[in-house]
């Protein structure tokens, strides 16, 4: 791959989001298609044009104009020239504020970006397709890489798209904040869609390591890009930031072993990236204060726990008051499994056991691999006809592997 | 599904002197036995402690008098809202509170829906 290459491919990812944000402010969130379409034209003309005379010293720069004069070109040919920004100018807005500004300061942008942020994360569409509009829109993902993320295909993945789109017509949604009363709640649906994206990444059953932990990378971006927002910079939104530092302090181990209960326990903690579980720290330091505890409060310090290897019943103690409490807030599936495990660590198999059967989760594999561990001891012949059942339900790989690890230690 | 108020009640709140390590395996026992409902899919909101002690009661006529607050034996000490098929399920899903261990009791009444 050539230089020029390189470079292009890092600025489409890091500048596209921004300047189809930049774009849509200006002339409007139904003109999205358009925005994408003179921005990806704007990569054109710089590949072209840098592999002729090499990569300009500011290269964002050089897009940012470039991009200012073909979207520009582009509207005043047609009608929405004459339909929206002349009769702007008529009514006495600067004219030559209307024709010319394409405002592509660090603070536009980042102001665009939000607002696109929440006109995007919107629950008035579907929420897979919200998803599929953060990784093109928001995070410049290709349709390719999308389409390799949800194991489907590109057509599939356009189609979605589109009509996401159109919703966003549609539902005549705008690139504003919400207003004051609804941002609550806004915002909760703006972090749950980023959470999302992080595990669309982080728990991704695509064999492709490298796009994987870019959808964790960007979910991180987005993340940091609310706090730099006093109305987004929330303590629920540091606690998010803190719980994917911690996730993804563990990617290069989960690569060997896996994460989840079994194959946890095989993971090489030198693997582990200090770094971000110090940064996840500080972040978890941010998010407490106010009053009001969010999941995403209670899963980071439980991550954090995670990132301790010793186990010591303190530990699990504490998890295992800590899964309560989020069972509290909210049930999931994969809270019940953790939970009883985490009470397996801390009071013992058999107490766990008669918690277990309870959950009723026949169709998880976990559960499976969850009633095996527990029968391990006292009934090896249960255990591997549970560890079967796990297997037969498995999904990818790695889990398979570790099923068949835990079969063989009985 | 219905849902259900399960209303904790005990005859004293004597507990609250003990010392620390025992009122944590208290609270524990108190957690884990709201954790296994939860993680049953069945809680329908978080459960609620009341301080004890600390209230009033308004009479007709404006009357506002301290504790006790009703003229029974045991004194309303949290309530939680669970989700069960019926009185039946939901009263076996009681089973176990903690509040019986120490001579209370639980209510089961169904929430008018």
């Amino acid at each position: 791959m050539s230089q020029e290459r390189t470079t292009i491919d890092q600025l489409f990812q890091q500048e596209f989001s921004k300047m189809v944000a930049v774009i849509s402010r200006q002339f409007g969130l139904e003109h999205i298609e358009t925005a994408e379409d003179i921005v990806s034209d704007t990569f054109l003309t710089a590949a072209e044009n840098w592999a002729e005379k090499g990569v300009p010293e500011n290269p964002a720069a050089w897009l940012y104009v470039v991009a200012k004069h073909k979207t520009l070109a582009h509207f005043r040919r047609g009608d929405v020239w004459q339909q929206k920004v002349l009769p702007a100018v008529k009514a006495g807005m600067d004219t030559e504020e209307a024709e010319t500004d394409l405002d592509f300061s660090a603070q536009n942008i980042q102001d665009s970006q939000l607002r696109m942020i929440f006109a995007i994360c919107n629950p008035a569409i579907a929420s897979e397709s919200q998803i599929g509009l953060a990784l093109r829109i928001l995070c410049g993902f290709g349709i390719d890489e999308i389409a390799a993320a949800f194991l489907s295909n590109k057509e599939t993945i356009n189609k979605r798209l589109f009509r996401a789109k159109e919703k966003l017509r549609t539902e005549n949604i705008r690139m504003e904040l919400p207003p004051e009363h609804m941002l609550d709640a806004r915002l909760d649906n703006v972090l749950h869609i980023i959470y999302l994206l992080f595990n669309e990444g982080y728990y991704s059953r695509t064999q492709d390591v490298i796009l994987q932990k870019d959808f964790c990378l960007e979910a991180l971006r987005l993340g940091l890009l609310l706090t730099t927002f006093p109305v987004t910079a929330q303590p629920r939104t540091y606690a998010l930031i803190a719980l994917m530092c911690f996730h993804a302090s563990r990617f290069e181990a989960r690569q060997q072993a896996g994460e989840e209960i079994v194959l946890y326990e095989e993971q090489d903690e030198t693997l582990w990236d200090r770094e971000l579980i110090a940064q996840g720290m500080q972040f978890l330091a941010l998010s407490a204060s106010g009053n009001s505890i969010s999941s995403y409060h209670l899963e980071a310090r439980i991550a954090l726990l995670h990132c301790q290897k010793e186990d010591t019943p303190e530990k699990w103690q504490e998890i295992l008051a800590l899964y309560n409490e989020l069972l509290f807030i909210h049930y999931s599936p994969s809270a019940a499994l953790n939970r009883t495990f985490a009470l397996y660590k801390a009071d013992g198999a058999k107490a766990a056991l008669a918690e277990a059967e309870k959950l009723q989760l026949e169709d998880n594999h976990f559960y499976w691999v969850l009633l095996g561990e527990l029968n391990s001891k006292t009934d090896p012949a249960k255990a591997e006809s549970h560890y079967r059942r796990a297997y037969a339900l498995a999904q990818t790989v790695a889990e398979k592997e570790g099923i068949l690890r835990a079969i063989k230690r009985l | 599904m219905k849902e259900f108020a399960l209303l904790f009640r005990q005859p004293s709140y004597d507990h609250l002197e003990l010392p620390e390590a025992e009122q944590a395996a208290l609270l524990k026992k108190w957690q884990d036995w709201l954790g296994g409902i939860a993680a049953q899919g069945r809680l329908a909101m978080p459960p609620t402690r009341l301080i004890p002690g600390a209230g009033k009661v308004l009479k007709p006529g404006g009357v506002v008098t301290d504790g006790p607050f009703v003229e029974i034996r045991e004194r309303l000490g949290g309530l939680t809202v669970i989700r069960a098929e019926n009185l039946e399920e939901a009263t076996t899903l009681a089973h176990g509170c903690p509040a019986i261990d120490y001579g209370g009791s639980v209510e089961i009444r169904q929430v008018m829906g």
